[in-house]
C-alpha cells in the first residue's frame, strides 16, 4: 500500500469548487512534484493532507495516509500526526518562524510536544537536527532568534522542525520561492539528503517546472483544481502527451524573438553613466562611545548603459542591486561617487532639479499587488508619471495618452475606469508597464519584473519588454535573479556580487562562461529545465546499466 | 482571472454588503442617528421651553405631558436632554474636528519628514499624553474661564496627539509600498503624495478613531459639566443635569437616571459604530468572521 493515497478528492468552499477528482499516490522515499500555476489548487491539496482548511472548507472523496483515513480522523488524531509523521515546510521563511522565540525552542516545542521528552533530552535532538540541516551549534546556538538568520538560514530551521521527528511524509509548499538561486539549490539539496537517508515520501509543491524536473521522481501537474497529467518526471516532461504540459514547458523556457539587433552605432555619450558609486548604511551603534559602524551595500560601481541597450544586473539577495536601482532612479543618494543620466547629474541635484531627468525614466516593480494604490481607477494609476509634463495635459489629453500607452501594453482602453484589483497579476504588471512608458521614457529600470508571475503570464510579459524595446527604443535595466529571465531578454549582463559588479559582459558569453567564483555559483544553481531533465535521463540510465540481472 | 481574495473584498458595493450583515454597525448607527436627530430637532422645537421655570410643577415624575418628569426648577427633562445633546455633541464634534484637523496633518508630516522632526513631534505627543486629559482640560478652563467653548479647545487639544499617534503609523506603513515609490519616480513631491497616496488609504483607521474620539469627547465634555467647567447654565448638558440631580438622588432619582442613561447609551451607540466600522473597512478582521 502507498504511503498517501488519494482518490477522488474533491474540495469546495462556500459555493467554490476548489478541487475536482484529485487522484494522487505517493511512495516511500519517493519525490511527487506537484506543479501548477497560481489557482490551480496544488497548496490546497497540501493543506487538505494537513486537515488545515479553511472554515467553510468542505472535502469529499478519500485520503488515506499511512493507513489513517485523513479526512475523518478526528482533531486529535490530526493534531498527533501533524509535526510528527506529517512535517510541513511553508514557502515565506521570514513568517513561518515566531519572532519572539529562539531557533532551538522552536525545534524543540515539536519534540516535546510529540515525544513527551523531557526539555534537555528534546533540547539534544533539536541541536543534532539543526546541525543536520547545516546549522551546527558552534556557528548558530540554540538561542539564536529567526531575525539574526539570513532568509535561506531561517528556511533551514524551518525545516529542522518539520523533521524533527523524521516524519513519514514532508509537504514543502513552494519551499525555495522566496529565496534565490544559489539558496534555491542549496535548499534542494537539503531536502534531497533527508528524503535518501529517512526513506521519506516529499510532497514538492512548486510552479517552477526546472526545480521539480530537478528534484522530483514523479510529477503531477495541475490546473484549475484538476489534476492534467501525471507520470515519471522526465517521460511526462519530455513526451508532452497533454497539451497544457507542453504549454508550460514552453513557457518556462520561452525565449522572446529579438526583433531589434543591438545598436551597433554607438552615440558619443552614453544614456547612464555610473561612475565609482558608493553606498553605506549607518549600522546601529554597538555602545554609546564606540562611533556607528557602517555597511557598504554598494562599493564603487561603475558602468555606462548605452541608449537602446538592455542590461542585467543580476545577483543574489542583498547583493546591493535594488539599492543601486534606487540611486539611478535618484530614489536614494549615494554616498559617493556620480551618476549621470541624459546630461544631468542625479547625485547632487536638489528634487526641483530632477524633474528633466526623471521624465525620461521610469520603474517597473516586482509585486503587481503592492504596486499600485487600491483606491485609485487605472486611469490615474497610468496618468500619475504625466505630472512631470511641463504642460499640464487637458482631461481628454490625458485620457487619449493612457489609451495609447494601455493599447501598447496589450490591453483595452476601456480599464482605463476600473480598479487595479479587478485584474490578475500579468495584467497588473501590464498596467505597471503602461505607467512606466506613458511619458515615453528612454530608460526602464525594472525590479523582478516577471518573479512574481505564472510561467505562461511571464512569457508574455517577456515578450512584451522585448516588444517595447524594439518599438520604443528603450533601454532597460533589469534586476533578477532569475538568469533565464536575463538570457532571454538582455544583450549585456553585469554580475553583483557583495556591493561589487565582478563580472560583465555579453549575456550568453558570461553565461555560458562564467570566469568569477560569484558568477559561476549563480549559473551553476540556477535551475534550468533542459539540463535537469537531460541528468535525469542519464542517471536512470546509469541505474539500470548497473542492475541489469535483476529485471 | 485570478483576483487576490482581500483586493476583491475591498470593493465599494461589499463594503455596503459588509455593513448591512454587521450587526453592531447597524446598531451603533441606529443609536447615533436617533441621538443626533434629536439634537437637530431640539434646534426647531423642544416639548417645553427649557428657560421657563415653573416651580409649581418642580420635581414631577413620569407622566404623560413630562415622559421623563420635571427637575428641581419645574423644566422638562425630556426637553433638556434634547437640547443637552446638541451640546454634547457639538462640543464633541467641534473638538474631535480640532484633533483631526491639527493631528493628522502633523502625523502625515512627520512620517514623511522621519528623522529628527519626526522624533522631536513624537515626544511632543508623549508629554502631552503623560498628562491625564480630564486633569488638563480642568486647568485649561480654570485658566481661561468655563464655557462650552473653553471646554472645546480643552478636549481638543487633547485629541491632537492621538490622530498625530495614528495618522503617523498609518502613513509609516503605507510610505514604504512600491506605488508610493512609483509616485517618487514620477517626481511628486511629499506633501502631493501624502494627500493622493497615503491620507485615502489611512482615512479609514482615522475614521474608526474619530467615532472613538468622539465618544471620548462626550464623556469628557459630561465630566467637565459636571463639575461646572462646560457649558454655563442656562444652558443644559447632560454632566449638568448629573450634577444638579446628585442632591435630590433620594427624592428624585429619575432626575440622575435620564441623563445619565443618555450619556451610556451615546457613548455605547458610537462605540458600537466605531467597532462595526471598523469590521467593515478592514479586510483582515471581517474574513475571520
Amino acid at each position: 500500500m502507498s504511503l498517501l493515497e488519494i482518490e477522488n478528492l474533491s474540495l469546495s468552499i462556500g459555493s467554490t469548487e476548489i478541487l475536482k477528482d484529485i487522484d494522487l499516490h505517493l511512495e516511500q522515499g519517493e519525490v511527487l512534484g506537484l506543479v501548477g500555476e497560481s489557482g490551480s489548487g496544488k497548496s490546497m491539496t497540501a493543506l487538505t493532507l494537513m486537515q488545515l482548511l479553511p472554515p467553510r472548507a468542505k472535502a469529499a472523496g478519500r485520503v488515506t495516509f499511512d493507513g489513517i483515513d485523513i479526512l475523518n480522523a478526528p482533531e486529535e488524531a490530526m493534531c498527533r500526526l501533524r509535526g510528527d509523521d506529517l512535517g510541513m515546510v511553508f514557502q515565506e521563511p521570514m513568517t513561518a518562524l515566531n519572532p519572539v522565540k529562539t531557533i532551538g525552542e522552536q525545534v524543540a516545542e515539536g519534540i516535546r510536544w510529540h515525544t513527551g521528552a523531557n526539555r534537555a533530552d528534546a533540547e539534544n535532538r533539536a541541536r543534532r537536527m539543526l546541525a543536520r540541516v547545516g546549522l551546527p551549534e558552534a556557528k548558530f546556538p540554540l538561542a539564536r532568534y529567526p531575525h539574526e538568520l539570513s532568509g535561506g538560514q531561517r528556511q533551514r530551521v524551518v525545516i529542522a522542525i518539520a523533521c524533527a521527528l523524521n516524519p513519514k511524509l514532508l509537504i514543502a509548499d513552494e519551499p525555495t520561492t522566496a529565496l534565490d538561486v544559489v539558496l534555491q539549490a542549496q535548499i534542494l539539496d537539503l531536502l534531497r539528503d533527508l528524503v535518501e537517508e529517512n526513506r521519506m515520501g516529499l510532497l514538492l509543491i512548486s510552479h517552477d517546472l526546472a526545480v521539480v524536473a530537478q528534484m522530483a521522481d514523479r510529477i503531477t501537474i495541475m490546473r484549475d483544481g484538476a489534476v492534467m497529467e501525471t507520470g515519471e518526471t522526465s517521460q511526462t516532461l519530455l513526451q508532452q502527451k497533454h497539451p497544457y504540459t507542453r504549454q508550460l514547458a514552453e513557457a518556462s523556457t520561452h525565449v522572446p524573438t529579438k526583433a531589434r539587433q543591438p545598436d551597433a552605432q554607438q552615440s558619443a555619450s552614453p544614456l547612464l553613466q555610473v561612475d565609482n558609486v558608493v553606498r553605506d548604511y549607518k549600522l546601529r551603534r554597538k555602545s554609546l562611545f564606540t562611533p556607528a559602524g557602517a555597511f557598504r551595500a554598494v562599493d564603487r560601481v561603475s558602468f555606462t548603459l548605452n541608449a537602446g541597450e538592455t542590461t542585467a544586473l543580476v545577483g543574489r539577495s542583498g547583493c546591493g542591486k535594488s539599492t543601486l536601482a534606487r540611486m539611478i532612479l535618484a530614489l536614494d543618494r549615494p554616498t559617493s561617487g556620480a551618476i549621470t543620466f541624459n546630461g544631468h547629474r542625479l547625485d547632487s541635484a536638489a528634487d526641483s532639479e530632477l524633474r528633466a531627468a526623471r521624465r525620461d525614466m521610469q520603474v517597473v516593480f516586482q509585486d503587481p499587488y503592492g504596486s499600485f494604490n487600491p483606491r485609485h481607477t487605472v486611469e490615474r494609476l497610468v496618468a500619475e508619471p504625466l505630472h512631470l509634463a511641463d504642460k499640464k495635459p487637458s482631461r481628454e489629453e490625458r485620457r487619449s495618452l493612457v489609451a495609447d500607452a494601455l493599447t501598447n501594453v496589450g490591453l483595452s482602453s476601456s480599464a482605463m475606469d476600473r480598479y487595479p484589483h479587478e485584474f490578475s497579476g500579468g495584467q497588473r504588471q501590464r498596467i505597471s508597464i503602461a505607467r512606466a512608458i506613458i511619458m515615453r521614457p528612454k530608460l526602464i529600470v525594472a525590479d523582478e519584473p516577471v518573479s512574481a508571475l505564472d510561467v505562461s503570464i511571464r512569457a508574455q510579459i517577456l515578450d512584451l519588454f522585448a516588444e517595447l524595446n524594439a518599438s520604443m527604443g528603450l533601454a532597460c535595466l533589469f534586476i533578477t535573479h532569475d538568469l533565464t529571465v536575463a538570457r532571454a531578454l538582455t544583450d549585456t549582463v553585469m554580475v553583483m556580487h557583495e556591493g561589487k559588479i565582478v563580472e560583465r559582459g555579453a549575456t550568453g558569453t558570461v553565461f555560458d562562461n562564467p570566469q568569477t567564483a560569484p558568477a559561476k555559483a549563480l549559473v551553476e544553481a540556477a535551475p534550468d529545465l533542459e539540463h535537469a531533465l537531460e541528468r535525469r535521463r542519464q542517471r536512470t540510465a546509469a541505474v539500470r546499466a548497473t542492475l541489469p540481472s535483476q529485471i | 482571472m485570478s483576483i487576490d481574495p482581500v483586493f476583491e473584498a475591498s470593493g465599494e458595493r461589499h463594503i455596503l454588503r459588509q455593513a448591512m450583515g454587521n450587526r453592531s454597525f447597524l446598531i451603533g448607527l441606529a443609536i447615533t442617528t436617533v441621538i443626533a436627530l434629536m439634537a437637530l430637532v431640539s434646534l426647531f422645537w423642544t416639548p417645553y421651553d427649557i428657560t421657563r421655570l415653573e416651580v409649581a410643577q418642580r420635581l414631577k415624575g413620569l407622566s404623560l405631558e413630562h415622559p421623563f418628569g420635571t427637575d428641581h426648577l419645574g423644566r422638562d427633562i425630556f426637553s433638556m436632554i434634547m437640547v443637552g445633546a446638541r451640546n454634547s455633541i457639538a462640543v464633541a464634534f467641534v473638538a474631535v474636528g480640532i484633533g483631526a484637523g491639527i493631528g493628522v496633518p502633523l502625523g502625515a508630516w512627520a512620517a514623511a519628514q522621519r528623522g529628527w522632526a519626526d522624533e522631536a513631534l513624537m515626544r511632543l505627543n508623549d508629554l502631552v499624553f503623560a498628562f491625564p486629559a480630564l486633569l488638563s482640560a480642568i486647568m485649561i478652563t480654570a485658566i481661561f474661564g468655563p464655557g462650552a467653548v473653553n471646554a472645546i479647545i480643552a478636549i481638543g487639544i487633547f485629541n491632537i496627539p492621538v490622530f498625530a499617534r495614528v495618522a503617523r503609523a498609518g502613513a509609516l506603513a503605507i510610505w514604504p509600498r512600491e506605488y508610493i515609490l512609483a509616485a517618487r519616480a514620477s517626481g511628486k513631491g511629499k506633501f502631493l503624495i501624502s494627500a493622493e497616496h497615503i491620507l485615502p488609504n489611512i482615512a479609514s483607521i482615522l475614521l474608526v478613531q474619530g467615532t472613538i474620539q468622539f465618544a471620548l469627547g462626550i464623556l469628557a465634555e459630561a465630566g467637565l459639566s459636571y463639575l461646572g467647567l462646560g457649558a454655563q447654565p442656562p444652558m443644559p448638558s447632560w454632566g449638568r443635569m448629573l450634577f444638579d440631580a446628585q442632591t435630590r438622588l433620594v427624592v428624585a432619582p429619575h432626575l440622575a437616571l435620564f441623563p445619565g442613561l443618555a450619556i451610556v447609551i451615546t457613548v455605547l451607540g458610537l462605540n458600537l459604530l466605531g467597532d462595526g466600522l471598523r469590521d467593515v473597512l478592514d479586510p483582515r478582521v471581517r474574513r475571520e468572521r
